[in-house]
């Protein structure tokens, strides 16, 4: 009930924080919760990789790389085929790999997954830097679109559809994911799985092909995440392209205590944040430097994991590999 | 007492099963790692049209030729030692810290700062007093992450990697304002005195020396003293560690702080013997090359050793390479991640009938 009333309070304030805004200046409002939705999309993405993993005790520290071999892969490809669909697949295709070696690593070898995960981030480095060549372009990126009738009402519209096909796909995902893990029976399987594997075990759930089957679907999602990035928002791909988006998306997910809808809150907060920030530095009104502005979302990770740690507890069986016969 | 007496004979006999990792034959895992990434690499050389043979070739001969190319290789590794050395005393205490990097830069920010600054000096004197102020830093910015750890449960490898984004940013803005060099629009510091600058004997760089040094001593302290068993036990079984009595939390934020000093202590190195200033394009990606190299060594303080030199080296021919075979330089990125890759992978260990990957770090929850 505490937690309940507790989640009300947020929710509402977070109501009367947008209505005051507003009605201040609704069109500055329209657009920084508009940019703040772009930036916030990434985020939330990624964090529902974390999430899918973590859910069946997989913890995933590999979303960077995953989210920055696919941006390249997305736009490389595109950039070869002159087609972002093309591209699109590829990245996808890229991600599910890596989701796939990850499990690998984690599931048949046991090793570290924290270990793992850090090779996945590595190689995603390594590979991108070596393969990356200057002066290539892509024939466009996903364009805004409207949704009819719905990008009519006001605010709502323009901040939530108006967007490219990317945008929608991936809140499509983030609901989906919401309904899945908690209403259908691969949701339950997952949990009871990364929360006690061996019961699930008996219970006739092969914990191997879950985790497999969800670290793998988990690449694609961050895959998607990654070619949002380099085909949609930026168009291009540079080195260290994700700048640490992968691992403010685990903080999220924590934050957000592993549930699609609370990851999808907390970086709308993110999103948000940094959209002001912008606002504030276009009207001139504070002059913050610009590296200060870079680091802001890193500080906040860092805030918001020392606030929310200790009150969150993770899925019980996270990290741990699972051999057969083992309590 | 009698009980934390069989604590630590459980723990020392935990450590003498898994001290069989460093026997000969687990050697040849990091060797036979090096060869199979060199030819997976050569294969991706080879698609895209280039001679992989003449690549490795100019890479080793500038790298390992020659006296002078020597030098330069063991300039090149000095920061490498250091930042394995601090990845791995993090790896002991059960702690992964990525943010190697980031304590490097602030370290390397620091010592530039204290090399620019104070004026008339001995050499003697500056030299020391310019890396102890780097390594300082840099422990500053790793025990923020071990307070979170051992105090808020804050798991290290986000915080240090945040933390990584955050001294690049700050080190970022120093260096083009109240750092930077007078009248010059680069974003960077200004020269170092030369009193600050680490000597070079016979082609031969002093920092390369401390580094072994302080390599030897770390492997003692490890391996002989009260503060190191602490470490190591606390690493392996933080259970077992509350148990004996050992005060967890504090050696967690104490090799925090031991690694952070260490990565501190390679910027500052980097910046008094190799870059003489400041800049923030000069020091990228040595602290994740020290995962690779605490990982290559088997998280052991002398082993890195050679590992270091193998990678410096890699990097001090990398520009010749391109120039002589067209290769990118970045191949040496590739190598690292595929190295790094093969070295943890348990099918070449298995092979070996050595498993030593389970314990070096431990998920979220502990």
């Amino acid at each position: 009930m505490k937690t309940f009333s507790k989640r009300n309070g947020y929710f509402l304030s977070a109501i009367l924080a947008t209505a005051f805004f507003y009605f201040n200046g609704s069109d500055v409002t329209t657009s920084v919760y508009a940019t703040g939705t772009v930036f916030a999309l990434p985020l939330a993405l990624a964090a529902m990789v974390g999430i899918m993993c973590e859910r069946t005790g997989i913890v995933n520290i590999g979303i960077e790389g995953t989210m920055l071999l696919s941006a390249f892969v997305a736009f490389f490809v595109s950039s070869l085929t002159q087609n972002i669909i093309i591209g699109l697949i590829a990245a996808i295709f890229t991600g599910s790999m890596m989701g796939l070696i990850l499990a690998v690593m984690a599931v048949s070898w046991r090793m570290d997954q924290i270990i793992a995960g850090t090779i996945i981030n590595i190689l995603a480095t390594g590979l991108t830097s070596f393969l990356y060549v200057q002066g290539r372009t892509i024939p466009g990126v996903f364009q805004s679109f409207e949704i009819p009738v719905l990008s009519k009402i006001p605010f709502f519209g323009p901040v939530l559809f108006i967007h490219g096909a990317l945008t929608f796909l991936g809140i499509a995902i983030i609901l989906a994911l919401y309904v899945a893990i908690y209403h259908t029976t691969w949701g339950l399987r997952s949990r009871a799985v990364g929360e006690h594997p061996s019961s699930a075990d008996t219970a006739g759930v092969s914990v191997v092909r879950l985790r497999y089957i969800n670290v793998t679907i988990a690449g694609a999602v961050g895959a998607l995440a990654g070619a949002y990035l380099s085909l949609e928002l930026v168009g291009s791909f540079e080195r260290g392209f994700t700048a640490g988006k992968g691992f403010t998306a685990l903080a999220l997910m924590i934050f957000g205590r592993w549930n699609p809808l609370g990851a999808l809150a907390a970086a709308m907060f993110f999103g948000l944040a940094q959209a002001y920030a912008n606002q504030l530095m276009i009207d001139q009104i504070v002059n913050i430097p610009s590296q200060f502005t870079a680091v802001l979302p890193y500080i906040m990770t860092i805030v918001v994991l020392t606030i929310s740690a200790g009150k969150v507890r993770a899925p019980a069986a996270e990290g741990q590999p699972y051999e057969k016969g083992q309590a | 007492m009698s009980e934390t007496n069989v604590d630590k004979k459980v723990v020392k006999s935990q450590s003498e099963k898994s001290s069989k990792n460093f026997d000969v034959g687990s050697w040849l895992v990091p060797i036979v790692a090096v060869l199979v990434a060199m030819s997976l690499a050569a294969i991706l050389i080879k698609l895209q049209g280039l001679n992989p043979i003449a690549a490795y070739k100019s890479l080793f001969k500038t790298a390992f030729g020659s006296i002078e190319g020597l030098g330069v290789t063991l300039g090149k590794s000095t920061p490498l030692v250091l930042s394995g050395l601090a990845v791995a005393v993090g790896l002991r205490a059960g702690l992964f810290n990525i943010g190697a990097q980031g304590q490097l830069l602030s370290g390397a920010l620091a010592a530039a700062w204290a090399g620019v600054t104070f004026d008339g000096l001995p050499g003697y004197i500056h030299v020391p007093i310019a890396l102890i102020i780097g390594a300082f830093f840099g422990s500053v910015v790793a025990g923020i992450s071990g307070f979170l750890k051992a105090y808020r449960g804050v798991h290290e490898v986000i915080t240090t990697i945040m933390l990584n984004s955050i001294v690049m940013g700050v080190a970022d803005y120093l260096a083009s304002h109240q750092l930077r060099e007078p009248d010059q629009f680069l974003t960077r510091t200004a020269e170092i005195q030369p009193s600050a600058k680490l000597p070079i004997y016979a082609n031969l760089p002093l920092g390369f020396f401390i580094a072994v040094v302080l390599a030897i001593v770390i492997w003692w302290i490890l391996g002989r003293t009260t503060s190191g068993f602490r470490i190591e036990t606390v690493g392996r079984n933080r259970h077992a560690a509350w148990y004996a009595g050992i005060p967890v939390k504090r050696t967690v934020i104490s090799a925090m702080l031991i690694s952070g000093a260490i990565a501190g202590l390679g910027g500052a190195v980097e910046t008094l013997g190799i870059t003489y200033r400041y800049a923030p394009a000069f020091n990228l990606g040595l602290g994740f090359d020290g995962i690779t190299i605490a990982l290559l060594g088997r998280v052991h303080p002398i082993g890195i050793i050679p590992g270091a030199i193998l990678i410096g080296g890699m990097r001090a021919g990398a520009a010749n390479m391109q120039f002589d075979s067209g290769v990118a330089p970045e191949l040496v990125d590739l190598l690292m991640a595929l190295i790094l890759l093969l070295v943890t992978a348990p099918l070449i260990t298995r092979f070996f009938k050595n498993n030593s990957n389970k314990s070096m770090t431990s998920g979220w929850g502990n």
